[in-house]
């Protein structure tokens, strides 16, 4: 399905990757953490390829924040965050502040959070707490595959905000799977376009937005006619 | 109203039947439990292995409970009388419910799930303990409580292999055709099944509160499988256990059967001094042969011509001396001593209604033959099947009925005999409730029906071992005219008299 990707993500940068469904964005993503194992070619996640790793340790050294969030419904908030601590066998202790220093991270503070369940959080504060729960374990690299997707615009948007923020407290190494080329531009400071299993364009958000390559002119298009219809409202 | 007196009068043994009860089904949902979940655990993950095993556990469900108390009644360890088969039995029937709730608990855990547990750096196995079970709880808890309620119901069959339980009064209401007696061991039996079910939903609530703080399923599982495995070696260590010299007195499951049994039972107590464990109530003639064989129970009595044409399978004779002395030597074959004659003979009888008799003036059983034809018959398992039973019957009088004979319990023929549902039936000759319902019993005027004498048949080596019981029974010979049987069953069946009492009064008169 995916051919010929070449594709090396800096230390501390946010690389989206955008595309159509099916155009392979996903399977990237599990493959980094070996959820996938590609048929041909190599990943390599810090310094070691990927098959030479552990699956679980490595899987427990980079986050992961899934499209339909996937909180075990199960569990409390707190035990949801502290998921990846009890698997790497963290101290009850630090794991307890670790906790409450991710829910105060993602503007869920603990004592009016940690006890609820999930079927009690609004989608966005669902969304959250599946972003406290990938950064928990404090992993290197985290991985986010279309985070914000089910989410109405208004709160997404504000999820964007906080994701700047979030960003600039923890420098993680991001990559970010969406299908909105507006979502990269807010997000990313490097934006992959892929189209049939095949990356078409790699560069900054600015380059991406001036790329004349049409299979990367098909993925600003939407963009294009919202800023244009904007334009247009304002000009009348 | 009867009800609550017969429970308030038999209290002590209603506790205890009920203990026996509350026994069988916790012990087997336990272990069904141990055994079950993993099992189910198993074939989830591995659906290539599971599907066999689910088909394997389907199968066993199929057969019928009696058929399987018949089927490993024989086997060593887990075979024999008594609470230990009756438990391996009810487990096998505990496992299904429990297995199939297991592996659609763990299947139906959404796969998002699943693969979010995974790309957290989850094991299989952790996975499993955090993600997977703690969601098919509640289904697992639900099989649970179906295995529950189940093993409540079956376990009331295992009175039929001297398990005890509340079977026990429905076994006796059903051979004494008495109605309040089978409603005291049924009614309780269904107000069990629906305490242990309330009483599980509640654990179920009370497992899921503790496991969302911190609880570790892990941890408790292994606590119950070693409790299990606890309790299991206390009962082999119980069962095992060797007591002062017992003699075990087994019977039949119907109320001649019971009164001879008591009687046997009354004799050995006053005249051997041994201590008598009764095995009353069995379910059949091979029940008892095996369990006699397998030295579950020491004697019991049977008919010559029973034990000549449905145990040895040896062609009908009509001669009694002859049958008798071919019976003896074939159990001599067998380590069986049988003795003489108690006195009375017990023929299979051939039962019209009374009126029916008088309208169509009817003494022989060959009278029958005409209005046959118009007629339903109704009999028991085992004389459809018998070499001297019903196939030789229809041949030696020509008797063709309208449709062909119900088969049906033994207990319950009488009762639905006198609903009109049927209009000839083969009972017992010495069944009180001949008299009872004003029925006309047709005379074998042809001879068919080979001899019934009743004897005592024993373990020549329980004999040897207690040689004052061989005494004791020996006294019982020749002793019990038909008459005598007769009153006794009738004031059991008739005059719902309890057969403890009838037999010491019968005993006190004999001395």
């Amino acid at each position: 399905m995916l051919r010929g990707i070449d594709l090396a993500v800096e230390q501390g940068e946010t690389l989206a990757l955008v595309g159509r469904s099916g155009a392979g964005k996903s399977t990237i993503l599990k493959a980094i953490n070996r959820l996938l194992t590609p048929d041909r070619g190599e990943i390599v996640v810090r310094d070691r390829a990927v098959t030479a790793w552990d699956p679980f340790a490595l899987r427990r050294s980079i986050g992961y924040v899934l499209q339909d969030v996937g909180l075990f419904p199960h569990m409390t908030v707190r035990d949801n965050v502290a998921v990846v601590p009890a698997l790497l066998g963290w101290e009850p202790s630090r794991t307890a502040t670790r906790v409450e220093t991710m829910l105060q991270l993602v503007g869920l503070p603990a004592k009016d959070f940690a006890q609820r369940r999930p079927h009690e959080l609004s989608g966005g504060q669902r969304q959250r707490v599946g972003v406290a729960r990938a950064l928990a374990g404090d992993p290197p690299i985290l991985l986010m595959d279309e985070p914000f997707g089910a989410l109405d615009p208004v709160t997404r948007s504000e999820l964007h905000r906080e994701f700047r923020r979030i960003q600039s407290e923890v420098r993680k190494t991001i990559v970010i799977v969406t299908h909105d080329m507006a979502e990269a531009m807010s997000l990313a400071t490097r934006i992959g376009v892929l189209a049939d299993g095949v990356l078409v364009a790699l560069a900054p958000p600015a380059e991406v937005a001036a790329s004349e390559d049409e299979r990367v002119r098909a993925m600003l298009e939407p963009l294009l006619e919202a800023t244009a219809a904007l334009r247009g409202s304002r000009a009348q | 109203m009867r009800l609550v007196e017969f429970l308030a009068s038999h209290r002590a043994e209603f506790a205890s039947l009920l203990g026996q009860h509350l026994f069988l089904v916790a012990i087997s949902t336990l272990a069904a439990v141990a055994v079950g979940v993993p099992l189910g655990i198993l074939a989830a993950r591995r659906p290539r292995l599971g599907a066999p095993l689910v088909w394997i556990v389907n199968a066993a469900q199929t057969i019928p409970s009696l058929a399987m108390f018949g089927f490993l009644l024989p086997l060593p360890f887990i075979g024999g009388l008594g609470a230990r088969l009756a438990i391996t039995v009810l487990i096998v029937y505990a496992l299904l419910p429990i297995v199939r709730t297991t592996i659609a608990g763990i299947t139906s855990v959404d796969p998002a799930l699943v693969e979010a547990g995974t790309a957290l750096g989850m094991t299989p196995r952790q996975l499993l303990r955090r993600v997977q079970l703690p969601l098919a709880l509640p289904s697992i808890v639900g099989g649970i409580r179906v295995a529950a309620v189940i093993g409540v119901g079956t376990a009331t069959i295992a009175a039929a292999v001297g398990a005890g339980g509340l079977g026990e009064y429905i076994f006796r209401g059903l051979s004494m055709v008495d109605p309040t007696v089978i409603l005291a061991g049924a009614i309780p039996a269904a107000l069990l099944a629906l305490t242990l079910d309330g009483g599980l939903m509640l654990a179920e609530r009370g497992v899921r509160a503790a496991m969302t703080s911190g609880w570790r399923p892990g941890r408790a599982a292994t606590a119950a499988v070693l409790s299990v495995v606890v309790a299991a070696g206390l009962w082999a260590v119980l069962a095992g256990r060797s007591g002062p010299p017992t003699i075990r007195v087994g019977s039949k499951n119907f109320t001649e059967q019971i009164l001879l049994g008591e009687i046997l039972a009354q004799t050995l107590e006053s005249r051997a001094s041994v201590r008598v464990e009764r095995r009353l109530n069995l379910g059949g003639t091979f029940i008892c042969d095996q369990a006699l064989r397998s030295g579950d129970i020491d004697l019991y009595v049977e008919y010559t011509g029973t034990a000549h044409t449905a145990i040895f399978r040896s062609p009908v004779e009509t001669n009694p001396a002859q049958v008798l002395e071919k019976v003896r030597a074939n159990y001599a074959g067998g380590g069986l001593s049988v003795f003489e004659p108690l006195g009375f003979e017990n023929t299979f009888a051939i039962l019209v209604r009374g009126d029916d008799a008088r309208r169509l003036k009817l003494r022989t059983i060959a009278d029958a033959a005409a209005p046959a034809a118009g007629w339903q018959a109704g009999f028991g398992y085992e004389f459809l099947q018998r070499a001297d039973g019903y196939p030789g019957l229809a041949k030696a009088y020509n008797l063709q009925f309208r449709a062909p004979p119900r088969a049906m319990d033994l207990s319950l023929i009488y009762r639905v005999f006198a609903d009109r549902q049927v209009d000839l039936i083969a009972g017992d000759a010495m069944s009180g409730l001949i008299d009872a319902y004003v029925l006309v019993m047709l005379e074998d005027d042809r001879r068919y029906f080979p001899p019934y004498d009743a004897v005592v048949v024993a373990r020549t080596p329980a004999l040897l071992a207690h040689p004052a019981t061989e005494a004791a029974i020996k006294s019982l010979s020749g002793r019990i005219a038909v008459a005598d049987m007769r009153r006794m069953n009738h004031a059991v069946d008739a005059g719902r008299r309890d057969p403890v009492e009838v037999a010491r009064e019968f005993l006190a008169g004999l001395q």
